[in-house]
Parts: structure tokens; C-alpha cells; sequence
């Protein structure tokens, strides 16, 4: 090939501990950083995942005490936090880092500091987030951690109410990692619209690389207001400001505004990397071209737009208008059309193809029947009447725990399973996968299809515990119950990480014979990505060159 | 720089809105309408500035160094002496008029807004400066102005969120 690989295989195999960790520390690789993304959201799923038990333990019997009320306070707090901020997104934003530059054929974001810089801010963001547990007390008998809910609905976040340093690192920890999102979102969207290799029209991009644009364009419309927000707070408790201080005339209202005007924009950010990841995964193992190419295009640019115009279905019961409530409604029932769309044009991907069942596609196909559920719930609750019974119910909570969950986290899992192999050069142990695929899919429907019922039967969230004789016991649990499996399954998926990067076997360049372009470079892809940029002149370039007797050009 | 202007755009409408919410609803004085007196020719210094970032690109562009230095330092000049307007309001409104931004809802409001535009122009004079280092060094050239032109691409966007926060505070709120 080119010197450039010459000299890159020259390098001694093992070098010291040190100078490897520096070489990451202070890399600006889009391939690395994307690892760093990620290892840093597995970490913290981790730590997510231990606050969740903890939660559902206490919950598993009436009167039960575990916890304190206050610690049970704080932990819904990070766990949401956690999982939303340094779990899901740098989740999205590692694959997304990884996989767009090698998709679109180029060798590098747009701006590979701006990158590094997003990363590290991101990191000092958990950092202040995990630091409250030492340092947020800051008063004698004051909390440690957050316990203002992870939308820390005014006046709860008040000096009055919320004495200590916990808020502030709440605040601070919210205000870096944005600060850190938005950089990345401008480095994507600069990447796909200035970078795309010879060839390689809007048109005829992967449905990846196009979700992730419009992702990246909402995480700029919808983080910089909960950034505007932070910063308003902040101005509250620390200058002495009146934002959010009903007493002197501020309004509670507005924080839950602008906090939504982020918050609903945010489940779009996290679900189209969901669709990506699916689009990408799904015609692959059924061994078809994606159904309906410009259609999906046309969805998830007007999922972006009503995304951004639904955010006040989260306050039907805080009591607005008639006129907003109707507004809200009809949007909210409006978005799920174009994701109704997509579900239709996966379904018809998979109909008639040579369905192969590998772990990404078993994931994958347990995000179609769940997401389908989940958008019901929320079409549900979308009925403003029946969100003044149901807001602020379990049924909520379960609800957006099978959209975050059922959807967001199967499909990440599955693009696990797919891009491994690229990452690591090895497969993915298939037997363990399977495993970690059953585990997680019985433990994921014990807990949230049964989390509905006592949410019907009127059990509110975010109580430390309950009155025995309400008819919530039993399903509460059979919800912790499956607490066990999930927690078993994600013990299998880090095993099954760690053993098939030291003893998997050799992946090859192409395992699962894909399409895309990232499959042409080598596994692990060489720092340059491609020593020849290449061209194309399809949506599936590696069909083409496997098939140049039928070539999807001739079609397009 | 067009996604950080959208980000920003994204920022400046909330306090924006946050500005127009609160307008009217304080409990205490001061009020707007007494305190406060629309900065007219200060105003007129921001947004000629945007002119003569433009022409010293231009210039800039023409290789004509001289020009470029000139109309560069000009645009510096402009925007300190806004920002004295601002520092030179605000000293009255604190010292004078007692309005502070613990005072009442519209303290709060237009501090954070007004400030938070400041500290844009601040960065941005930041920036300017930093190109004047650079061309006294000796290290600027012809071909640097396409960055430049992103610079005062940010100068500009600066300038247009003066004329909404002019509106809002000014106009719409007294």
C-alpha cells in the first residue's frame, strides 16, 4: 500500500503502559475518541444501572427500608442524570464519532480538536456530576448528591430549598457536558456537509450518516436552551437573581418551558442514532437494499422538525391553556406518523429478504416490536384527559423506559454486536450474545410491561415506598424481579466485550458481508481511514464493487 | 460558525424570551420606563463596526495590508466604546438608580441579557485583538482571510442580536 502503512507497522508492538495511556489521552483520532465516548457511557451505565437496583430494591416490598427517603431522592436524581448525560449521549456521539468520518469516506472529523476538547468536557461533566457524593455537601447536614429530579422542577433547585453544593453540581455538570455536546454537534454536521468523499451526493449517503445529521442539528437547537437555563440558575443561586423565584415574581413555569424545550428534542437526539443504527443493521441481515430510501430521509427530517415544536406534552398537568394543550396534543399525535413511516419501511425491508438472526439482528428486531410499543404509550398519553389521570404515574415512567430502553438501548446493543468487529479486528462471542440477548429481553419485559399496571392503579413516581393492600405488591414485584435478568444480561454483554477482545476470533475486513463503506478499510481501520479516498457511485458502494456485473447504480 | 450561530441564536432567544415574559411582571422598582435611556449613539458604534470588519476583509482580500490594519483597528475601537457605553450604564443604573440584579424580575432579566450579549462582545474583541497581534508579528497574510472572514462573520451575528436585545430592552420593554 503507501508508506503511510509501512511506517505504522513499524511501530514496537508493546510499548509502555504510559506512553500507550498518553497516546489516548491526548489523541485526537476520530476512531479513538469515538472508543473513549463510548467506554466513558459504559462506565457510567454501570454506575446507572447499580442507582436503578438500588432503587428497585428498596420498591420491592411496602414499607420497605432499604434506604432513607432522602437517599431514594437522590438516586432517582443521578440515575436519570446519568443515564440520560453520560450514558445515552456520549453513547450516540462515540458511534457517531467512530462510524460517520469511515461511512462518508473521509479520514477525519471536520475538526479533530474541537473533538477531543467536546470529549474531555463531556468527562469533566460526570466528573462533577460523581465529585457531589465527596463534595456536595459543602453545609454540616446538608445532601451530598442531587436529589432535585433529574428536571429539577423549580423552586425545588432554590438556595431555600436546596442548601448545600449538590445543585451547583448538577448545574455545572450539565453546563460542561452541554457545552461538550454542542461542540460535537457542529463537528458532525461540518464533517457530513463538507467531507463526503467523490461521489457521494446527499442522495446517496448511508441512512446513518443522515439521521446523525439531523440529530446533530437538534442537539444544537435543543441543548443550548437547557445551557440558557443553567446559566439563568445559576444566576439565581449564586447573584441573588429572580428567574424562578415566585416570591418576587418569577415563574416556576418557565424553567419547566425551557427545560422541555431541551428535555422532548432530547428523545429525538437519542432515537434517530436508535434508527440509524437499525437502518444500517436491518437490510444487512436480511439481504435487501433499505425499503423506501428517500421516504426514510423525508421522516427523520420531519421527526427533527415536530420534535422540536412538542416539548409542553411533559406539562399537560401543570395546567396551561386549552388552546396549548390542544396545540400539544395534535403536534405530539403528529410525530408519530413519520415514525409510523419508518417502523412500516423496516418491516418492509425485512419482508421477503434471507432473514440471518445474529445477535445485532435479534436486538434489532426486539426494538421494532418495542418501539412499536412504546409509541403507542405515548400516543396514550399524548390524550391530554388521560395524561391528567396517568402524568406523573408509573405508566410514565414505564412508558419512556421502553422507548429509552426497549428502543434506544436494544438498538445500541445490536450496533454493538455489528461494529465490533470493525473496532477490534475480533467477533463478538455469538453464543454469549444470544445469552446476553435473552437475559436482557426477559428481564427488560418483566420489569416494564408490568411497571404499566400499578402506574394504572394509580402508584405515583418517585416514592421511597407504599401502603401494603393497594394492589401494587406483586407487580412491584415482578418488576424487581426483572431488575435480576437485566443486571445478568449486562454482566454477560461486559464479559462477553472483554473475553472476545482478547480471545475472539479474527473478524476479517467484511464479516457480515455489509455494503457500507467503513467495511472496505481494514479491521481495526488505520489511523488515515482509507490510504485512497475512495468514490462511489451508489448508496451501497461495497455492492458494487462485489457485484460489478449488477451494479445498484444502474437503478438508483 | 453557522452551527455556533445557531447554538447561540438558540441562547440568546431564550433569555430573549425569558426578557419579554418578565416584562411588567416585577414587584418592586425601578421600572424600565424611569431608569432607563436607549444608548442611541453607542448603538450607531456597534453596527457601524460590522461595516468596517467587512471592508478590512475586503481590503484584506485586495492585499492591500495598510487598509486592512486600519479599518481592523477601527472595528476594535467601535466595539470598546460600546462596551464603555454599556460599562457607563450600567455604573449609573447600580450607583444612581440602585438597580441591581438581586433588585427586582427586570434587574434580573436585563442584566442577564444585556450581560450576556456583553460578554459576546467582549470574546469577540478578544478575538479581533488577537488578529492584531498577529498582523504586528508579521504572521498575518493574504491567504489567513478566509478565517477571518469566519471571525467577522461571529462580529456580525454580535451586532444583529444587539439590534433584537435594542428592541426588546429598549423599545418593547420601556
Amino acid at each position: 500500500m503507501s508508506t503511510n502503512a509501512m511506517v505504522v507497522s513499524e511501530l514496537p508492538v508493546s510499548r509502555p503502559f504510559t506512553l500507550r495511556l498518553h497516546d489516548w489521552v491526548t489523541t485526537v483520532d476520530h476512531k479513538r475518541l469515538g472508543i473513549l465516548y463510548i467506554l466513558f457511557g459504559l462506565v457510567f451505565l454501570l454506575a446507572g444501572g447499580v442507582e436503578a437496583t438500588i432503587m428497585r430494591l428498596q420498591l420491592v416490598r411496602p414499607h420497605n427500608d432499604l434506604v432513607s427517603p432522602e437517599v431514594f431522592n437522590r438516586m432517582f436524581t443521578m440515575h436519570g442524570t446519568t443515564m440520560i448525560f453520560f450514558v445515552a449521549m456520549p453513547l450516540v456521539f462515540g458511534f457517531a464519532n467512530y462510524l460517520a468520518p469511515l461511512m462518508i469516506g473521509a479520514r477525519d472529523m471536520a475538526f479533530p480538536r474541537l473533538n477531543a476538547f467536546s470529549l474531555w468536557m463531556t468527562a469533566l461533566g460526570g466528573l462533577f456530576l460523581y465529585f457531589s457524593f465527596l463534595g456536595g455537601s459543602g453545609l454540616y447536614g446538608a445532601g451530598s448528591t442531587p436529589d432535585v429530579g433529574w428536571f429539577a422542577y423549580a423552586p425545588l433547585t432554590a438556595k431555600t430549598f436546596s442548601v448545600g453544593h449538590s445543585t451547583d453540581y448538577w448545574i455545572l455538570s450539565l453546563l460542561s457536558s452541554g457545552i461538550g455536546s454542542i461542540g460535537t454537534a457542529i463537528n458532525i454536521i461540518a464533517t457530513i456537509l463538507c467531507m463526503r468523499c467523490p461521489g457521494m451526493t446527499l442522495g446517496k449517503m448511508p441512512l446513518l450518516v443522515w439521521l446523525n445529521l439531523v440529530m446533530a442539528g437538534l442537539v444544537i437547537l435543543a441543548v443550548s436552551p437547557l445551557s440558557a437555563a443553567q446559566i439563568m440558575l445559576l444566576i439565581d443561586r449564586y447573584l441573588g437573581g429572580h428567574f424562578f423565584d415566585t416570591q418576587a415574581g418569577g415563574s416556576a413555569v418557565i424553567w419547566m418551558h425551557f427545560f422541555w424545550i431541551f428535555g422532548h428534542p432530547e428523545v429525538y437526539v437519542l432515537v434517530l442514532p436508535a434508527f440509524a443504527f437499525a437502518s444500517e443493521i436491518i437490510p444487512v441481515f436480511s439481504r435487501k437494499a433499505i425499503f423506501g430510501y428517500p421516504v426514510m430521509v423525508m421522516a427523520t427530517v420531519a421527526i427533527g422538525f415536530i420534535g422540536m415544536s412538542v416539548w409542553a406534552h411533559h406539562m399537560f398537568t401543570v395546567g396551561m391553556s386549552a388552546g396549548a394543550n390542544t396545540f400539544f396534543v395534535l403536534s405530539t399525535m403528529a410525530i408519530a406518523v413519520p415514525t409510523g413511516i419508518k417502523i412500516f419501511n423496516w418491516l418492509a425491508t425485512m419482508w421477503g429478504g434471507k432473514i440471518r438472526f445474529d445477535t445485532p439482528m435479534l436486538f434489532c428486531v426486539g426494538f421494532l416490536f418495542q418501539f412499536l410499543v412504546a409509541g403507542l404509550t405515548g400516543v396514550t398519553l399524548a390524550v391530554a384527559p388521560l395524561d391528567w389521570q396517568l402524568g406523573n404515574s408509573y405508566y410514565v415512567v414505564a412508558h419512556f423506559h421502553y422507548v429509552i430502553v426497549g428502543g434506544i438501548l436494544f438498538t445500541i446493543f445490536g450496533a454493538f454486536y455489528y461494529w465490533f468487529p470493525k473496532a477490534v479486528g475480533k467477533m463478538c462471542n455469538e453464543a454469549l450474545g444470544k445469552l446476553h440477548f435473552w437475559l436482557f429481553f426477559i428481564g427488560f419485559h418483566l420489569t416494564f410491561d408490568f411497571m404499566h399496571i400499578p402506574g394504572l392503579l394509580g402508584m405515583p413516581r418517585r416514592i421511597y415506598t407504599y401502603e401494603p393492600g393497594r394492589g401494587w405488591d406483586i407487580w412491584n414485584l415482578i418488576v424487581t424481579v426483572g431488575v435480576v435478568f437485566q443486571a445478568l444480561g449486562i454482566l454477560v454483554f461486559a464479559f462477553n466485550l472483554i473475553w472476545s477482545y482478547f480471545r475472539g476470533k479474527a473478524s476479517g475486513n467484511d464479516p457480515w458481508d455489509a455494503w457500507t463503506l467503513e467495511w472496505s478499510a481494514s479491521s481495526p481501520p488505520p489511523v488515515y481511514n482509507y490510504a485512497v479516498i475512495p468514490r462511489v457511485r451508489s448508496r451501497r458502494p461495497l455492492w458494487d464493487l462485489k457485484h460489478p456485473e449488477d451494479p445498484d447504480w444502474g437503478y438508483e | 460558525m453557522y452551527c455556533l450561530i445557531g447554538a447561540e441564536a438558540a441562547i440568546f432567544t431564550i433569555f430573549v424570551v425569558a426578557y419579554l415574559f418578565y416584562i411588567g411582571k416585577s414587584l418592586a422598582g425601578p421600572k424600565p420606563k424611569d431608569v432607563l435611556h436607549a444608548p442611541i449613539f453607542f448603538t450607531v458604534c456597534l453596527l457601524s463596526s460590522s461595516l468596517t470588519v467587512h471592508v478590512a476583509v475586503r481590503r484584506l482580500i485586495a492585499g492591500n495590508m495598510a487598509a486592512f490594519a486600519r479599518y481592523w483597528s477601527l472595528t476594535i475601537l467601535l466595539g470598546g466604546l460600546f462596551l464603555f457605553g454599556t460599562a457607563r450604564e450600567w455604573v449609573h443604573l447600580i450607583f444612581r438608580d440602585g438597580l441591581t440584579i438581586d433588585t427586582n424580575l427586570f434587574g434580573t432579566t436585563y442584566y442577564s441579557l444585556v450581560g450576556l450579549h456583553a460578554f459576546h462582545v467582549t470574546m469577540g474583541l478578544l478575538a479581533l485583538s488577537a488578529v492584531v497581534l498577529f498582523y504586528f508579528a508579521g504572521l498575518l497574510r493574504r491567504e489567513h482571510s478566509e478565517r477571518l472572514e469566519v471571525l467577522s462573520l461571529y462580529w456580525h451575528f454580535v451586532d444583529a442580536v444587539w439590534v433584537v436585545v435594542f428592541l426588546v430592552v429598549y423599545v418593547i420593554g420601556a
